[in-house]
């Protein structure tokens, strides 16, 4: 009976390679991981042969030893060479098994001659990719729908683990993240690459991967990181170098576009019904995880903005905007100018100001979020 | 709650003790204080356990079902603190003080006023850290772990009540291991010199001094919190020359002795019951004793092998690799001597033998993803996922619960005079094996698989795997239920049990009569 797991873990070993890849670590698509899956099998082997030595003992002692058997005990104690040898030899496996660890440790935290590097910042609750050798930089959020985690759609095949913006890297290409944070501590975990970093904010941990295989590979923020921390998954899409090229060239340009449109949009101004169907859209992904779709927020945690505070005041129009755009020091609230276009902030206040019963009817252009911005 | 339960307790004919709830709330006697522990930490199980429902009911199914992802923060974080600090070492330190003088042969604890004392504040604190739940903002949510700046910045309004409750939990925690020391060092009957007190004697000596040198560092550490939160310093703020990772640093400065403040007193425990029911002597005590101390003084080193993640330089990494590996050599001499005692003894399989011959198997499971979770380069795989929730259940559920609950079966004829009801126990024992095995082992799957702990949410791909998990969880919380009947029946009646009611076991305590009378040892016994 007791020996259950352990035959679970025998079991385990002698599993088709696609069953065991759902309960056993990922061999992953780079070098490191592969050595490191190595480790892991290596380290689990020697648990197991140590497992049945000791337990066999056990459970053949348990048997034969017992008082039906064995009415008079034994009284040996205590036997220096014994004592001796399971001390030495478990000690002398554990240098063997350090060995291959730290050389592999040192290899995986190597990150010198990187052909690529791409900044990774977590916040509450997405990921920013910034490429350093290109100007490119984009939000990943959760792409999931809401309707699907409430049960009321049925979940998709990758539930959870699907993202509006893919990280796109380099395949047969050293790719060096460097990883922080805006607020609390993120952590930055793709198992296909064994790479798992602590995003901490005010500080800059360095890590690298090289995949040898195109493909798109998927992982999660792996520390706590408060309310929606199961809700912010990682997906990379690994693409040949020229393809690579391709997209980060089509991207740059696309970027480069926008940014000018927006300085046209500037003299536009939008109609309150395009400002609030934008608006809606921008609230429900971006202000609606803490501040919820009602706009009620949570009693203590996140304000309310339906029914009070600078959203129904006709007189703290500046302050609306300036606290959405450089976010307040000390609480959750981030800086959401270098997050949204102008146009969007534009669209997320007015429509904060006139959603849910709050009347202020006044109308926010991006005119006047590039004038606070200007400030 | 205990005390009507309690009253039948004891045979009063030859002692005088006060009645009502006045023996209960001034009450110096260590007896007293012990039972109050047990019952209160058995309290505090069924209410950090009643959480754990929560969260396996929540991950039966993917998709958010029960309750939002903040209560869930909040279930899963009191969950923690409730286990470690309500469940695990109240009972570890009511066994002790139930235990320890009648081992030593000492008529009660060097202060009991001061032991009064430490009991009677834990309650208040376990009212706060309760309460806070009730407060808008909801309860703790940023892991036991507290981790800044999620438990400073981000936290809700009721953190100033969870700092205020681990300190209150902190200073009973220092009050129990002074008595401790000083019991032992001072207590002493004429003869019982270091090298022939009971191993659960020499466990909690030992746990006492980590309990001491650690328990502070926690204390600094909430505090920090607090002035960071509500007084606007920077200890864990960069962007007032703090470093968020130096609260790592610290708190796990605390938290590594910590873990062995929850296992040492258990190798103790299952150290005087495997000889007991072996009926052989402990293959090897002096290497148990230096053992422990080892295993003691190595946990002041390897406490940043919880953050390996963190972004350490490779030379730390490889300094707490090399000393967490090393934890496994004295952790094996325990195995080993427990395996050799064993070997050729003459053994029966009463309750408490079942559970320490569980305990030795499943700790050493523990003990095994341990090993795993110490390779740095494949840590970086396993951490923050449920591969590391499995390993600490291993050795927190199957190590240290198991063993109280066989020491609970052990000393129950000792306490209430009574023998239990060998049908139930062994009924509990079963029920709770099988269930536990449930419960935590396909949860090393689901980590290897690449689930993250702490989310209340996950990848329809881990579905399976956690809906077996929560029906081995809904078994072992009722299992728990059998084990609360089997205590109420064995204090309220049952066959008469003989001052020493097993065969094989040794030690002062079952030379006097069983229950024990109110008070022992009034003259101390010579010991040869």
């Amino acid at each position: 009976m007791k020996m259950k797991p352990l035959w679970a873990l025998l079991a385990l070993t002698s599993l088709p390679a696609a069953a065991q890849s759902r309960l056993n670590l990922t061999q992953g698509v780079t070098e490191v991981s592969n050595r490191v899956y190595d480790l892991h099998m290596t380290i689990f082997y020697i648990c197991c042969v140590i497992g049945v030595v000791v337990f066999g003992l056990m459970f053949i002692s348990m048997i034969r030893h017992r008082k039906s058997k064995n009415p008079n005990p034994a009284n040996f104690h205590e036997n220096v060479k014994v004592e001796i040898a399971w001390t030495i030899v478990p000690l002398l496996i554990l240098v063997g098994m350090a060995i291959p660890a730290t050389t592999t440790l040192i290899a995986m935290e190597d990150t010198s001659d990187a052909d690529v590097t791409v900044q990774v910042t977590g916040s509450q609750w997405k990921w920013h990719y910034k490429y350093f050798e290109n100007d490119v930089e984009f939000f990943s959020r959760l792409a999931t729908q809401q309707e699907q985690i409430d049960n009321k759609f049925e979940k998709g095949e990758n539930y959870l683990l699907e993202v509006d913006r893919p990280l796109v890297i380099p395949t047969d290409r050293k790719v060096r993240f460097l990883v922080t944070s805006d607020d609390v501590i993120h952590s930055w975990w793709v198992p296909d690459f064994a790479v798992k970093k602590d995003a901490n904010p005010g500080f800059i941990n360095e890590t690298w991967t090289k995949v040898d295989e195109p493909g798109i590979y998927r992982g999660q923020c792996a520390e706590l990181c408060g309310k929606d921390h199961g809700f912010m998954p990682v997906v990379v899409i690994a693409k040949e170098p020229a393809e690579y090229e391709k997209w980060i060239t089509e991207k740059e340009a696309e970027q480069k576009a926008a940014r000018e449109r927006e300085q046209e949009l500037l003299a536009m101004e939008m109609s309150e019904d395009e400002l609030m169907d934008l608006g809606e859209k921008v609230y429900n992904s971006t202000c609606a995880a803490c501040h919820q779709a009602n706009g009620q927020g949570v009693n203590g945690v996140f304000p309310a903005l339906a029914g009070s505070g600078v959203s129904v005041d006709p007189e703290a129009k500046g302050q609306h905007i300036d606290i959405v755009v450089n976010g307040v020091t000390g609480t959750a609230m981030q800086a959401f100018g270098s997050q949204l276009s102008m146009r969007e902030l534009a669209a997320v206040i007015t429509y904060e100001r006139n959603a849910w019963g709050n009347d202020t009817g006044q109308l926010i252009q991006a005119a006047d979020i590039n004038e606070v911005m200007n400030q | 709650m205990s005390t009507t339960v309690e009253e039948t307790h004891h045979d009063t004919h030859h002692d005088h003790k006060p009645s009502g709830i006045g023996r209960w709330l001034f009450t110096t006697n260590h007896k007293d204080i012990g039972s109050m522990y047990l019952w209160f930490s058995f309290i505090m199980f069924l209410t950090g356990g009643a959480m754990a429902m929560v969260i396996r009911a929540e991950l039966f199914q993917p998709g958010l079902q029960l309750v939002e992802p903040h209560f869930f923060n909040q279930m899963t974080t009191v969950h923690g603190l409730i286990m470690v600090f309500g469940a695990v070492m109240p009972a570890f330190t009511g066994l002790a003080n139930w235990m320890i003088p009648m081992m030593i042969g000492a008529p009660d604890m060097a202060l009991p006023r001061m032991n009064n004392w430490s009991f009677w504040i834990l309650p208040f604190a376990f009212i706060i850290l309760l309460g806070s739940l009730f407060m808008e903002g909801g309860g703790p949510a940023f892991g036991w772990t507290f981790y800044a700046p999620l438990s400073t910045t981000y936290s809700s309004d009721s953190t100033a009540l969870f700092v205020f409750s681990i300190h209150i939990m902190g200073i009973s925690s220092i009050m129990g291991a002074i008595n401790v020391i000083v019991t032992i060092m001072n207590m002493r009957a004429p003869g019982m010199n270091y090298m022939k007190m009971p191993l659960f004697v020499w466990t909690w000596l030992i746990t006492a001094f980590l309990l001491i040198a650690v328990m502070p560092v926690l204390a600094g550490a909430v505090t920090m919190v607090l002035t960071d939160k509500y007084f606007g310093t920077s200890f864990f703020d960069a962007a007032g020359g703090g470093d968020p990772v130096m609260f790592q640093h610290i708190f796990w400065f605390f938290g590594h002795p910590e873990v062995y403040i929850m296992i040492l007193p258990s190798f103790g425990i299952i150290s005087a019951i495997i000889p007991a029911f072996t009926r052989k002597r402990l293959f090897g005590y002096a290497s148990m004793v230096y053992a422990t101390a080892a295993i003691a003084l190595l946990s002041f080193l390897v406490w940043a092998h919880h953050m390996f993640t963190t972004g350490m330089p490779v030379f730390a990494e490889l300094f707490f690799m090399y000393c967490t590996m090393l934890i496994a050599v004295p952790t094996g001499v325990k195995i080993f001597n427990w395996v050799a005692t064993m070997w050729r003894g003459s053994m029966t399989f009463e309750t408490p033998m079942l559970f320490a011959l569980a305990f030795v198997i499943l700790f050493t499971i523990g003990g095994f993803s341990g090993l795993m979770l110490a390779i740095t380069p494949v840590d970086f795989q396993y951490h923050d996922t449920y591969f590391v929730v499995a390993h600490f259940h291993y050795v927190l559920v199957t190590g240290a619960i198991f063993s109280i609950m066989a020491a609970s079966y052990y000393w129950l004829p000792k306490w209430t005079g009574h023998m239990y009801d060998t049908t139930l126990a062994k009924t509990h024992f079963w029920t709770s094996l099988i269930s536990v095995n449930v419960l935590f082992f396909p949860m090393h799957f689901a980590g290897l698989a690449g689930m993250p702990r702490r989310i209340p949410d996950y990848a329809t791909q881990f579905a399976d795997i956690n809906q077996i998990a929560s029906i081995g969880g809904f078994a072992f919380g009722l299992s728990q239920l059998i084990f609360l009947w089997v205590v109420i029946k064995c204090v309220k009646g049952g066959e008469k049990a003989e001052a020493k009611p097993w065969d094989g076991a040794e030690g002062l305590e079952w030379t006097v009569p069983s229950p024990a009378p109110y008070h022992t040892f009034e003259k101390p016994p010579k010991v040869e």
